[in-house]
């Protein structure tokens, strides 16, 4: 069944290209002929329907596999509150939580409940709920993947509408975490009368939508929450089809099916803007696309893994591969990020990667060899701008034999420190916060790093605990600036998320890549 | 003898069940990747990883899980999905009559174009027109079913936008059904509106899976009215004086149905298989596409659940197709 997604995902991209040439202007003759007029009067009628990208396996969204699934946050968001929201350009804002903070010497947590918040069901939204949710994530047995930062903190305390609790460890991206992954406030009283089950089966939360109807793999159908107590979303009705599949979502919008897409090949991207009816808008996110340097042969000389980084053209590989959609980046922080530093410079330079690599006795005619691995299918163009890369290398001394795995055995590989001496990945931080990215992934304890030299343990270590925020960014930036000295990984660039909706919608992108049906609204 | 052999294909059934469940069982459990390595978020420690493969039961000896695995099987509880959190039994329940109204339906439409491109072949036989059928079948059989499901969508759902290109039903519309048997509840109770919205979802994956069918059963059923059609009992049939098209229908099509029957059932195993694509083109809600997600989160109960009911739906398939066979032919019922 694995082959049949690579078969798939490879037809897809193959028939649905030729086919469309075949069809050529015949595809125009729908819109033409108003097709689209009607999905526009269908808007406005009160129902946005959006073709989606993946399916929706859980309600739940403190617990299991699609708790930590960045992609389903949006759905989750538009049924559920998280405990602080999150502006467009990643900037936090009030959300359930009025306020937040720490005391003076780092040691309790302040958090101030909003009034007036109501469950799907009519109930308000208390103090006690805070509490439970939080003391729920902390729970060792309860599945919450990102328990490990929801048990710094216990001991909770109400007072009114005020939460406080004592730090048991000091984590300084707390109530960052706060507004992602995992950090969603549920409701007590309605959870525990009906149990996990029944709260799949039924699930209220306090967010701008109520959930009425769902039906697995197909389609899941949202109504807008009356006593929300933010402003009232636009369209009453809101239906999220479920299309995973990238050549059935052009074809959904397309066929007028659907008012909104997105996450569709940049192509297809550049086709559908220009159509009549329908309009596009791009936006950089929180992801970005790097490749991981494990620290084993070759990658020990230093000199290997500077060609490596300015033997690539990060540039040509966007324009050519990405029709121009990516930011090409020099640290794992990307544009919008606490820690970017944009006078750290990774230069393409293929004269000096070759002068690197004579001085480690490498040539074209002597190349030093190894492997790098890669998804086929999981990102656009993830293998062609391997290929591509591989060709860069070629050309300076780098001899790269490609392998193609499946994104599951990256993970594992990654986590038992396997990885080949080169590994493409994405990496997403929709908190932006350098911990998340610099920290994680290049924080030799950490299972997501492939990069396990001391020099790095020794730099990040001592940030990790740091309370005074200006010192633990500057801290960070300063990581970055010896990680791009040393070559210890080579960052890509950054993903641009493409949409396209039907014309007569505002749609209000977010950069940590969310769809968020409340930021729709009829233009 | 037919009999016997069916008893002693039944007999073999739970240990082909149990060879089958061994497989996928240890496969999933040896190949890299696991759900836990999915799941692992950014700054979990070892402790972290080893308390979620806990929780999930996966840091057992695998003979150890599967025993345990074996046994809730055994009373009919397949264990619990990892990625969607409900019971795998009750997934199957609610998905599975979605994939078997498809596969009713795209039999149904597969039987009557291929029956009638075999007839209208048989009947050009010998003139140019005959290749012509030949051809057309010949293409409908060359292009595989997800293949057809893209022309289809883009054909269909883009080019001439007249039919649904996503989904089983339509999203706005309340089905107020008591069964996941939506078509065939709705066939039983009348209610024919319901009926129509729901054959205008199918029809496009229905026909996918249908098209490459049909070539098979005009191919099988066209070679079979061939070769009957040259027997003596129809040749005398001829002389008589009873007209060709009468003959065919009358006494050449029962005698040439039964290879048609025993070679074309068991390529309906093809139809199961092609679900997985054909639904996944077309989010449609059943099985198939659920087996897909299932791969890509690295289910393993909800994978080895989607394993087992698809080699039972296989096995119960080819004992239908032999039973029908059986009752058939005369020659088999009798020993």
């Amino acid at each position: 069944m694995a082959h049949s997604v690579g078969v798939l995902n490879m037809m897809s991209s193959l028939s649905r290209r030729s086919i469309l040439q075949l069809a050529g202007g015949a595809a125009t003759l729908p819109l033409a002929s108003g097709l689209l007029g009607d999905g526009v009067a269908h808007a406005a009628a009160g129902t946005l329907t959006i073709a989606y990208n993946v399916n929706l396996p859980s309600f739940d969204p403190t617990v299991g596999l699609s708790a930590v699934n960045p992609t389903i946050q949006s759905i989750y968001q538009s049924v559920f509150d998280p405990y602080i929201a999150q502006a467009p350009d990643l900037s936090f804002k009030p959300g359930l939580l009025t306020k937040w903070g720490w005391n003076d010497d780092r040691s309790k947590v302040m958090l101030e409940l909003r009034k007036g918040a109501t469950w799907h069901d009519g109930s308000p939204v208390t103090p006690e709920d805070v509490v439970w949710s939080l003391q729920r994530a902390a729970d060792p047995k309860g599945g919450n993947p990102i328990q490990f930062v929801w048990s710094k903190v216990g001991n909770y305390k109400v007072d009114g509408n005020t939460i406080t609790g004592d730090v048991l460890e000091f984590e300084p991206t707390l109530f960052k975490w706060m507004a992602f992954l995992t950090g969603y406030i549920l409701p007590k009283a309605y959870f525990e009368k009906v149990g996990a089950e029944g709260f799949e089966k039924a699930p209220i939360g306090s967010g701008p939508y109520k959930v009425d109807a769902f039906e697995r793999n197909a389609f899941l159908r949202l109504k807008a929450h009356s006593g929300y107590w933010g402003p009232k979303p636009a369209f009453e009705t809101v239906v999220f089809k479920f299309i995973t599949d990238p050549t059935s979502r052009v074809a959904e919008i397309e066929s007028g099916g659907s008012d909104l897409t997105f996450e569709i090949p940049y192509e297809e991207f550049d086709r559908l803007k220009n159509k009549p009816g329908l309009a596009g808008q791009t936006k950089p996110v929180s992801d970005i696309a790097m490749i991981f340097i494990t620290d084993i042969d070759p990658m020990l000389d230093r000199n290997v893994r500077l060609a490596a980084n300015h033997a690539i053209d990060k540039k040509a590989i966007v324009d050519r591969l990405l029709k121009g959609y990516g930011v090409p980046i020099s640290t794992l922080e990307a544009p919008g990020y606490a820690a970017f530093d944009p006078s750290i410079k990774v230069t393409y330079d293929p004269d000096l990667a070759k002068s690197l690599l004579a001085k480690s006795g490498y040539t074209p005619d002597k190349p030093v060899k190894f492997t790098i691995q890669t998804t086929r299918g999981f990102k656009p163009k993830d293998y062609e701008m391997i290929q591509a890369i591989v060709g860069m290398w070629r050309k300076v001394g780098i001899d790269a034999n490609i392998e193609i795995y499946e994104i599951a055995k990256h993970f594992e590989l990654r986590a038992g420190h396997k990885l080949a001496p080169a590994a493409f990945y994405n990496w997403g931080n929709a908190i932006g916060d350098p911990s998340t990215s610099t920290g994680f992934a290049m924080f030799g304890p950490s299972p997501h790093c492939a990069w396990k030299g001391k020099d790095l343990v020794e730099r990040i270590g001592p940030l990790w605990g740091e309370k005074d925020e200006a010192k633990r960014i500057a801290g960070y930036k300063a990581v970055d600036k010896y990680i791009a000295e040393e070559g210890e990984v080579i960052p890509l660039f950054q993903y641009v998320q493409p949409i396209i909706h039907k014309k007569g919608l505002k749609v209000v992108a977010q950069s940590n890549g969310m769809i968020l049906p409340q930021l729709i609204s009829p233009a | 003898m037919r009999w016997g052999e069916i008893i002693r294909r039944l007999v073999l059934v739970p240990p082909t069940l149990f060879g089958v469940a061994v497989i996928v069982f240890v496969l999933l459990r040896v190949v890299p990747g696991d759900p836990i390595s999915m799941m692992i978020s950014p700054g979990a420690s070892e402790a972290d990883i080893a308390r979620l493969r806990a929780l999930y039961g996966l840091d057992q000896p695998i003979l150890h899980q599967f025993v345990a695995w074996l046994g809730q099987v055994g009373i009919g509880d397949f264990g619990r999905s990892i990625s969607v959190r409900q019971s795998v039994f009750d997934l199957l329940l609610m998905r599975l009559p979605a994939t078997l109204e498809l596969v009713l339906l795209a039999t149904v439409i597969a039987l009557v174009i291929g029956g009638l491109a075999a007839l209208t072949g048989i009947l050009l036989r010998g003139r140019r027109a005959e290749w012509a059928v030949d051809g057309g079948v010949g293409v409908l059989l060359a292009i595989p079913d997800f293949l057809w499901a893209l022309i289809l969508l883009l054909l269909f759902g883009v080019l001439v936008p007249l039919l649904p290109i996503s989904g089983r039903t339509d999203p706005q519309i309340d089905l107020d059904l008591h069964s996941n048997f939506y078509l065939i509840e709705s066939l039983v109770r009348g209610r024919f509106d319901t009926v129509a919205a729901l054959l205008h979802h199918m029809i496009l994956p229905a026909l996918a899976l249908a098209l490459p069918f049909a070539a098979i059963i005009a191919r099988l059923l066209k070679a079979s009215l061939a070769e009957a059609e040259d027997q003596d009992y129809a040749q005398v049939a001829r002389a008589r004086g009873y007209s060709r098209p009468s003959i065919l229908l009358h006494e050449v099509f029962p005698n040439a149905l039964i290879p048609t029957v025993a070679l074309g059932g068991v390529q309906i195993t093809l139809l199961l298989g092609g679900t997985v694509l054909v639904e996944r083109i077309f989010s449609y809600e059943g099985i198939g596409n659920m087996a897909i997600d299932a791969v890509i989160n690295r289910d393993f109960p909800l994978i080895q659940g989607l394993v087992l009911t698809f080699a039972v739906m296989f096995i119960a398939l080819n004992l239908v197709v032999d039973f029908v066979v059986t009752l058939l032919d005369p020659r088999l019922r009798h020993g």
